[in-house]
């Protein structure tokens, strides 16, 4: 089901195989499902090598910074005070479950308990609480095997976050995951699994935050499972700091009639990978879109491999990057139906701003079809600011700049607007005007 | 209104003008003192459109010669939002949509610009929707295209009714108003124009760029220019606009002048012959 294409190499080939090797194990987990799925991490790690350029899925993303850089297991959280804490808050989340630099943090935590029936909690918190539904899908869904990074995150489990939401229950108000990293040049492996048992319903926003800005790695790894008939709504959003890297799996697996919407926001990190894979079960429907601002030299890549593997399936996807300075965005987008998988309706389109003539933009839709009963659209478009929507409101009395401004804002704040919680919305439209204004 | 000794606000001298290296305007010539409505009327491609983005600074226009002075400013030093912030208003004749900026939000930031440039309070949001739906009254516009992204999904009418809400926002000492008309049902040409004459007064002057005689029974001109190949080519009272809706441009004695094709002269025929 990944679009990622499986590298499989001889232990330690390339410099960059080394990435994790001065990374103690971890000393053995009480439960046995976490060591089993350490114990595979490490083995796949041992035959997986580092992509380079060569590899067509990193074709345009260039890992080369990467290994330049001296990054070391974290050995404890920082600290992180209140007053950190205010920037990121929302107000509209029933519940907050915090990570610093990986590890959890029950005092910058809300309250987690059995919010309307739903369990949010850390990964032995749930174990302890829900073995049996949390062993059924941890590790499961993800690209085991086959991606690195999803293989480096999985050796070093040993904390998650853990959603599960009960048969027919419904989360009205969202439930927030923030992944705090603190500490310049250490690696923390966010982690996060959402189960939406059949007929439930809610909103996860799932939100990756930096204190720091100098360089680290924040290695996630996304596992979200609908069961029949059950809706998530979830975003994603990336705010790292401006040395950092981030890598990102996500793995949504749709069951018979359920919904899945989620949208995306890429704005940190000096480069940053998002892997985004969804399966759809019969009838199943999804809206997947996303929103990449970078700027400076910044890179953001999204991958994404959206499979109808059943009938009657319905996907959608706008995806959207602006690029300025001497920015780089990417965005591979796969629609795959499957054979049988009939009366399919897909359809995806990326669009791009490119703010300025050193900025590039990479994007391949690309549509793979195997049934015979489909309807299947896709399209991309490239282009800079128009220049009758800028003169238009200089006549009004906007500078160039502001009109500028303005216009690269509405080009993205199409996407923020399907974020459906305020707080987040204002957060991310001001980070964005932030980003791309060319006003001092 | 005609005031014989009131202060001219635009004087044009030999303007010529070009887009990719094609020539449309030359040598125009006018003058608008405050208090006046001129109506611009000419065929096809004669180059009236052209001039009204050229005052208002359109990049893709070259101004290759003449001068244009707005209350004696040189109005071509001025980048395209210092004219507007001068008084030079144009409202489009293809308003352009933005999706993704509310309207109310590109029209409290135009205004606010405004205030800011004449040392005024802005208006924060509460204070300017008050202020915007009471113009908004006198163009019979729902309160609902606030919300909506600019121009998004407007009807033609809709579209031109906020561009006159612009202009009575920003009050303009010069609107040049393209086109206004087209794509106006009867009774939007009635508000639109109602709109247009409210904000009228004696201190500002308004150009009207037009094909059609019908905008000129509501927005009343106190001259009508006749444009052809890139000049005006006769000036006269409203009875000109009159004139050309009956006798074509060829009848009122366009045909005589240098430059003139044989393009013109067989449109002249074939609305002859029409029934």
């Amino acid at each position: 089901m990944s679009a990622v294409i499986a590298l499989r190499r001889p232990a330690g080939a390339g410099s960059q195989g080394t990435l994790w090797a001065d990374h103690p194990r971890l000393p053995s987990s009480p439960w046995a499902c976490v060591n089993a799925l350490r114990s595979q991490g490490h083995a796949d790690l041992g035959t997986l090598a580092m992509p380079t350029s060569r590899d067509e899925a990193w074709r345009f993303t260039d890992l080369t910074p990467l290994g330049k850089v001296s990054l070391q297991a974290a050995s404890g959280p920082g600290r992180v005070s209140a007053a950190d804490m205010a920037g990121f808050q929302l107000a509209e989340a029933a519940t907050r479950l915090v990570f610093v630099d990986g590890v959890h943090a029950p005092e910058l935590s809300g309250p987690t308990a059995n919010a309307g029936g739903v369990l949010v909690a850390n990964l032995p918190a749930a174990l302890a609480a829900q073995t049996a539904a949390v062993e059924k899908h941890l590790g499961r869904h993800q690209p085991l095997g086959s991606d690195v990074f999803a293989a480096f995150n999985t050796a070093f489990l040993s904390d998650a976050a853990v959603i599960r939401a009960p048969r027919s229950t419904t989360l009205a108000a969202p439930v927030h995951l923030l992944f705090i990293t603190t500490q310049a040049g250490v690696v923390s492996h966010p982690r996060c699994l959402l189960i939406a048992e059949a007929g439930s319903s809610l909103t996860l926003i799932e939100d990756h935050v930096s204190l720091q800005g100098e360089a680290c790695l924040s290695n996630a790894v996304t596992e979200i499972v609908l069961a029949d008939q059950a809706k998530v709504h979830h975003i994603r959003v990336q705010r790292a700091g401006p040395q950092a890297f981030h890598i990102a799996n996500t793995s949504v697996s749709l069951g018979r009639a359920s919904h899945y919407r989620s949208v995306s926001v890429d704005m940190g990190a000096q480069l940053s990978r998002h892997q985004l894979d969804v399966v759809l079960g019969v009838g199943a429907d999804c809206a997947v879109d996303g929103l990449a601002v970078v700027a400076g030299s910044q890179l953001a890549d999204t991958h994404s491999c959206i499979v109808h593997a059943q009938p009657h399936g319905r996907s959608r996807q706008l995806h959207k990057c602006i690029a300025g300075g001497t920015a780089r965005a990417v965005f591979n987008g796969k629609v795959m139906v499957r054979p049988g998988a009939q009366h399919t309706d897909a359809a995806q389109m990326s669009r791009n701003l490119l703010l300025g003539a050193r900025a590039r933009i990479d994007t391949l839709p690309q549509l793979e079809i195997l049934a015979d009963d489909v309807k299947c659209a896709h399209g991309a478009t490239v282009a800079p600011l128009d220049a009758e929507e800028v003169f238009y409101l200089q006549s009004r009395g906007l500078s160039d700049s502001a009109a500028r401004d303005l216009l690269t804002y509405a080009f993205g704040a199409e996407i923020i607007a399907r974020i459906p919680v305020a707080s987040l919305r204002q957060q991310l439209q001001q980070r964005m005007l932030a980003q791309t204004g060319s006003r001092p | 209104m005609i005031h014989p000794h009131s202060p001219v606000l635009l004087e044009v001298r030999g303007l010529c003008a070009s887009v990719n290296g094609v020539e449309i305007l030359k040598g125009l010539d006018i003058t608008v003192r405050r208090g006046e409505v001129h109506a611009i009327m000419g065929p096809n491609g004669s180059g009236k459109s052209t001039f009204a983005k050229v005052l208002a600074g359109h990049a893709a226009y070259a101004v290759t010669a003449g001068t244009a002075q707005l209350d004696g400013q040189d109005l071509f030093a001025l980048a395209p939002e210092a004219r507007a912030l001068a008084g030079v208003f144009l409202a489009f004749q293809y308003p352009i949509e933005i999706p993704g900026v509310a309207n109310s939000q590109f029209l409290r930031l135009a205004y606010n610009t405004l205030q800011t440039q004449r040392g005024q309070d802005e208006l924060d949001p509460l204070e300017f929707d008050d202020f915007v739906r009471e113009k908004m009254k006198s163009l019979e516009m729902s309160p609902e295209f606030l919300g909506r992204s600019v121009n998004e999904g407007f009807s033609g009418g809709e579209k031109k009714r906020n561009e006159i809400l612009q202009m009575a926002l920003l009050e303009p000492r010069l609107a040049i108003l393209d086109e206004t008309d087209s794509g106006l049902d009867i009774d939007a040409l009635r508000i639109v124009s109602h709109g247009v004459n409210q904000l009228h007064h004696r201190d500002n002057a308004i150009v009207l760029v037009t094909h059609y005689q019908r905008l000129l029974n509501y927005i009343v001109p106190d001259f009508v220019h006749v444009m052809d190949a890139g000049r005006i080519v006769k000036t006269g009272g409203k009875e000109l606009a009159l004139e050309l809706e009956e006798r074509g441009y060829e009848g009122v004695g366009a045909e005589h002048l240098p430059g003139h094709g044989a393009r013109h002269r067989a449109q002249a025929v074939a609305v002859a012959v029409t029934p």
